[in-house]
């Protein structure tokens, strides 16, 4: 009986009409595509985009080169070089480098920081444009963080009560 | 005929092809247009709605971008059979429309071969496949070729047993009498006597084109892209256009052999046919075949691919056997005159033929 069940399903083409039937109703289903540019879908504050390097209100930058976030970095990614600053002789790192290609955006050097140096920003829409572009510079993370520090500061006292 | 008038009938014929490709590829540019809208729609996704307004420039800006690509010879590879082969497999898809009858004078070539023709030129785009496949020296393009081959093949056995139903229902092998012999009303159609004919027709000819499920030839997933993986640039829309190109040509030949063709659904209807009677049987025509051409990009939202064997199975040990039961079926029908169909070609009419000869 079942035998016949299967033959007159098969014949009758049962499973693959209701597959078209399903797509059919799909067809006239309101949208759910995101306009990218023009819209956009909601962002945590804890959002992990692109790095930055914060300074304290008076100017002076937070990292003390303490190399955690190099140490913790599953990716390897971060490679800092460290040494006394010239002008007061605390220690600070002389090369701070990211490469943006190899960081797989986990978190780990915001957590490890003890000073709230480095962090991610919410910032997910940027692109390189030159081979060796991937790899920011010390410099170019400070820029970031002096840019968008209102943002981040704002984003990180909304998420301190739950860390 | 002196030399003048032969010039001009042949700019003549020339200017018919044109009026027929440009067109075609036109629409060949749209249907890539109107696949990605649906297949989006039907994933609830938007499709391209960027270039143009709606979306509307899509085709230009890829053929532009198509166009300005460098076509990629690979190290190894047969230059001049790489090259052939897009031109090997584009060039019957688009002869093939040389017998279609877009309305009852309305054809580049009236002939009394039409159907042996269509089925020769659907066929020989096969070695296009296989040369592309194989002059490509890669592996993943010489086992897109195989199955494609293998594909055509097999299904092209169960397609012409169709093609025998109607050509046996329509009692002529001329596209344009076939479509005559459906004259009366929508009921008259092909459509009722032959239909599980239409159903392995129409799914043998999604298979011969290669179109989803059956586009095991390109199975990104397996194979990357089949026997086009190396080509790039214009030799690769190449390809593209011819296998749109063939889409276009299958649901138009479904609308012909099984739909009425340039006929009026209408027809026979009273107050709607006089109503309709304005509308050129081209228009009819094509909008039968732009229904079929809507249910192969429904079938490619609908279904996964299927599994070789499953294939190779569906054809022959499913679609055959149906088409030669049928076709006995058919001879009975035919012979016994059962319902509207076959008026004047059963028994009856043998008899009144063998006496006369007597
Ligand atoms: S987010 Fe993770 S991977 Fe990226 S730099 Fe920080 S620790 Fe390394
Ligand atoms: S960014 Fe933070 S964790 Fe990394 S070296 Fe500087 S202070 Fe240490």
């Amino acid at each position: 009986m079942s035998k016949w069940k299967h033959y007159f399903k098969t014949y009758f083409l049962t499973e693959l009409r209701a597959g078209l039937w399903l797509t059919w109703k799909h067809l006239f289903k309101r949208k759910v595509t995101i306009q990218f540019p023009e819209e956009q879908t909601p962002q945590s504050p804890r959002f992990r985009g692109l790095h930055a390097l914060r300074r304290y209100p008076n100017g002076e930058e937070r990292c003390i080169a303490c190399k955690l976030c190099e140490a913790v970095c599953p990716a390897a990614a971060i490679t800092i070089e460290a040494g006394p600053r010239e002008s007061d002789g605390t220690r600070r790192t002389t090369k701070y480098e990211i490469d943006m290609f190899k960081c797989i955006y986990c978190g780990f050097c915001e957590e490890s920081c003890p000073v709230d140096s480095i962090v991610e920003t919410r910032i997910f829409d940027y692109h390189f444009e030159k081979r060796g572009d991937n790899i920011l510079t010390k410099e170019q993370l400070l820029a970031i963080g002096d840019r968008y520090e209102v943002m981040i500061a704002e984003d990180k006292a909304e998420d301190a009560p739950y860390r | 005929m002196d030399f003048m008038q032969l010039v001009t009938e042949g700019l003549w014929i020339v200017a018919k092809i044109v009026m027929i490709l440009l067109p075609l590829i036109l629409a060949v540019a749209y249907t890539t247009y109107a696949e990605r809208k649906l297949i989006g729609y039907m994933q609830l996704r938007l499709g391209p709605n960027r270039v143009g307004p709606k979306g509307w420039l899509q085709p230009i800006a890829d053929v532009i971008k198509l166009l300005m690509k460098e076509v990629v010879v690979p190290s190894g590879a047969n230059k001049t059979l790489f090259l052939l082969a897009p031109i090997l497999f584009i060039a019957p898809s688009f002869a093939a429309w040389a017998v279609v009858p877009f309305d009852a004078e309305l054809v580049l070539s009236d002939t009394n071969a039409g159907l042996l023709y269509l089925l020769a030129m659907t066929s020989i785009a096969v070695y296009g496949v296989i040369i592309a496949g194989w002059a490509s020296n890669s592996r993943y393009a010489l086992i897109g070729s195989l199955r494609s081959a293998s594909q055509i093949v097999s299904y092209e056995i169960a397609m012409g047993f169709a093609l025998v139903a109607v050509l046996m229902a329509g009692g002529s092998m001329n596209l344009g009498d076939i479509v005559e012999a459906q004259n009366g009303s929508a009921l008259h159609w092909f459509w009722i006597p032959l239909f599980p004919i239409l159903v392995v027709y129409w799914i043998s000819g999604v298979a011969e084109t290669n179109r989803a499920p059956f586009d095991l030839p390109e199975g990104e997933s397996e194979i990357v892209a089949g026997f086009h993986v190396e080509y790039a640039g214009m030799a690769f829309a190449l390809f593209f256009l011819a296998e749109y190109a063939n889409m276009i040509l299958i649901s138009v030949l479904t609308a012909l052999f099984f739909f009425g063709g340039w006929l009026n659904p209408f027809q026979g209807i009273p107050y709607l046919e006089p109503a309709t009677a304005w509308i050129p049987g081209t228009i009819w025509l094509l909008l039968k075949a732009a229904w079929f051409l809507f249910m192969m990009i429904w079938l490619r939202a609908t279904f996964p691919r299927y599994r070789y064997d499953q294939i190779m199975r569906l054809g022959w040990k499913v679609f055959i056997p149906v088409t030669v039961v049928w076709l006995i079926v058919l001879t009975f029908w035919i012979k016994l005159e059962w319902g509207w169909w076959f008026d004047g070609r059963g028994l009856a009419q043998l008899a009144q033929t063998v006496g006369g000869a007597s």
